[in-house]
């Protein structure tokens, strides 16, 4: 079933040589899904493979029920062998199922969490069916009166092991710290079950009277093995999170060497090229300065894949800041306080901060690097370029110039804003953009 | 990588400049200013660099005393020539600056000379920043700033001023805006307008000097918000800080 690859024969091609139109995907692996399962997840990760309605597949377990119980056996066996993935979170599942043959529906249900109709109904079949199972079934009198007990194990197994589930998903899904004591009691009232169920049994079986006993011995057995395992096993667990912990540290080097080898050493490379360019070396320091910089000080650790368009005033000013560095040769000095949201009016503002920083950049560079500050600040966002050039009178341009009164100045006021230039007390000129922000943002 | 013997006391004569001490020794054109500084980075290359920029005593009025590349060496050779300013690099082996300040914190305090320290990174990550303000550097500048304005800085240090660059003026002005709750103690965690104000021009690049014409105050009014910031970023309640930390993921 899977792997039906469609097929394309190209024309003036032998037969034999057809290729697959889609390259041939990862092999869909069964998962159980975490999402909106009762239990172990079995008939939600059955159907998401598959393809077919959960609830079809959980009418199948109920009547497999009714065989002897053949459908419990089996859900058993699913629950122990498949590994859980996580449903509709991580990415655990080949996407290829997204609209592929029969039903979307089942697919679609696994990413929704809501109880449906269909499992109400469900529920209540296999209420029904076992309800009829236990009354049919021929288990002579005396069996019979193991029912209860062997429930209540398999009550309590069930309840354990899904916990082990949970800790499992935990590891991808961060679950709130708050749920420990939940976890504690479920595993509690789990261990509790089965205990019951099991003395339930002794005590059907008529060794009742033998039951402290052999209580007291089952405890001094597992005394015994705590005493004598106990040191590995801790030593054991001990060693593995040593080991893991190396390997994290030992991959997160891998990254940082790798990071450095690529851009740096292509750098130097570069530099050793153009080393009767001063100006270009100057450049391509800077840009390896910033990148090195992003790359070790950014909170996550994470700055390699950037999105294409800046979503932030502060991601917006480093990012103009930079290409304009880049293209212009002269160092802009960024200071960020605060950050927000682009709307439209500041990604106006951003425009006209990048056309200032241009205009510093050209015009000023020489009296050393562009300051640019940025700062949001309750409603207000604030944006001042400042150089240490010449200074510039907008008098005195003559009116045909448009690159400070249309990019800069016009563009601010179409938007709502105010943009000032001035000269500085010690030389240079600064340009002040200030805008406020949209009414919706929070 | 140089043993201490080598790094005490560079150029011999810090035991006469101390006798000389405080007497302003007659320099060049430096208007007889005079200080006496101590370098601590663990990279030769950059201690030579600004050896050779400001260490011209005739002309800058700064004369190393002094050079260490870890935290030991720091602690002895600070210990030994006392110097009036310490340029402190971030990042050392033995524990970084922030264990320098630390182990020097007697020296801070003393009354009759006390021990000044300017930060002095190629960093300027703000847990970096924060961190060696808190254990008591009087300023921090970054390593792309120039022998000019380096000098400038360590005079201003030496006098008992604060020295922000650009970019710290920001972090704090970051710190202080985040927190909106009310304050516990008015004083100690607000910063007044006026000294946000001038953080601002700072953070804008803008000089002392400048800020001073701009905001029409003398430099030393300048001055003296500055030292109130650093004051106040000293002693701000830790819960208030702790919580700015954890939200830029910092610890």
């Amino acid at each position: 079933m899977p792997g039906t690859g469609a097929r394309v024969t190209i024309v003036g091609m032998p037969e034999a040589a057809a290729v697959p139109l889609v390259e041939p995907r990862p092999p869909r692996k069964l998962y159980r899904s975490s999402d909106g399962r009762w239990l172990g997840g079995v008939a939600r990760g059955l159907a998401g493979h598959l393809g077919l309605p959960v609830v079809w597949v959980r009418l199948v377990f109920a009547g497999l029920f009714m065989a002897d119980g053949l459908g419990a056996l089996l859900y058993a066996a699913f629950w122990f062998f498949v590994p859980l993935g996580v449903g509709g979170v991580g990415d655990q599942k080949p996407p290829a199922l997204v609209g592929t043959e029969t039903a979307p529906d089942g697919r679609r249900r696994l990413v929704a969490r809501k109880p449906d109709k269909g499992q109400i109904v469900a529920l209540l079949l296999m209420v029904v069916v076992a309800m009829v199972f236990v009354g049919n079934v021929n288990l002579g009198s005396g069996a019979k009166a193991y029912l209860l007990p062997a429930v209540l194990v398999g009550a309590g197994v069930a309840l354990v092991w899904r916990q082990a589930d949970n800790a499992r998903r935990a590891r991808w899904v961060e679950v709130g710290r708050r749920r420990r004591t939940l976890t504690l009691l479920r595993a509690g009232a789990g261990v509790l079950l089965v205990t019951a169920g099991v003395s339930g049994i002794f005590v059907l079986q008529g060794s009742a009277a033998h039951l402290g006993s052999v209580l007291q011995a089952a405890l001094a057995v597992l005394v015994g093995i705590t005493l004598l395992a106990g040191p590995y096993l801790v030593r054991m667990t001990q060693d593995l999170s040593e080991e893991r912990l190396m390997r994290i540290r030992a991959q997160e080097r891998a990254e940082v060497a790798a990071h450095v080898h690529d851009s740096v050493l292509h750098t130097l490379t570069l530099i050793q090229r153009n080393a009767e360019n001063a100006g270009e070396v100057r450049r391509l320091a800077r840009a390896q300065e910033r990148d090195l910089r992003t790359w070790l000080y950014r909170p996550e650790g994470t700055g390699k894949e950037e999105a294409d368009e800046p979503t932030t005033v502060a991601d917006a000013v480093r990012r103009n800041a930079a290409e304009v560095e880049d293209k212009h040769g002269v160092p802009i000095e960024v200071v960020v306080v605060g950050d927000c949201p682009l709307d439209e009016g500041v990604g106006a503002q951003m425009q006209a901060a990048r056309e200032a920083m241009v205009n510093a950049a050209k015009y000023g560079g020489e009296g050393g690097a562009v300051q640019v500050y940025a700062e949001v600040e309750g409603r207000t966002v604030f944006v001042s370029v400042r150089d240490r050039g010449p200074g510039f009178d907008l008098d005195s341009i003559p009116a045909d110039r448009m690159g400070v009164r249309e990019s800069i100045i016009g563009r601010m006021e179409r938007h709502g804003g105010t943009a000032r230039l001035r000269a500085v007390p010690g030389g240079g000129t600064e340009v002040e953009l200030e805008m406020e922000r949209a009414e919706k943002t929070s | 990588m140089s043993d201490p013997t080598e790094t005490t006391g560079t150029n011999g004569t810090g035991g006469a400049a101390e006798a000389a001490g405080p007497t302003k020794a007659p320099g060049g054109g430096t208007g007889g200013r005079h200080v006496r500084v101590v370098l601590v980075d663990d990279h030769r290359m950059f201690r030579t660099g600004v050896q050779a920029e400001i260490g011209q005593t005739e002309q800058t009025g700064v004369e190393v005393v002094g050079e260490a590349a870890d935290v030991d060496q720091a602690v002895t050779v600070i210990t030994a020539t006392r110097p009036e300013v310490v340029l402190l690099d971030v990042h050392l082996p033995g524990g970084g600056g922030v264990e320098v300040l630390r182990r020097c914190a007697p020296l801070m305090s003393d009354a009759e000379q006390p021990v000044r320290f300017l930060a002095l990174s190629v960093s300027d990550a703000a847990e970096d920043v924060i961190g060696v303000i808190r254990g008591g550097a009087r300023g921090y500048v970054t390593k792309t700033i120039t022998g000019t304005d380096l000098v400038d800085s360590i005079f201003r240090v030496q006098e008992g001023d604060a020295v922000f660059s650009p970019r710290l003026a920001g972090f704090v002005l970051d710190a202080f805006a985040s927190t909106d709750a009310p304050p516990v103690d008015e004083d100690l965690d607000r910063l007044t307008q006026r000294e946000r104000e001038v953080l601002r021009l700072i953070a804008r690049g803008y000089a002392y000097k400048e800020i001073a014409k701009q905001l029409f105050i003398s430099v030393k009014t300048v001055e003296s918000h500055v030292s109130a910031v650093l004051r106040k970023l000293q002693l701000s309640n830790r819960h208030e800080l702790t919580r700015w930390a954890t939200a830029r993921r910092l610890v």
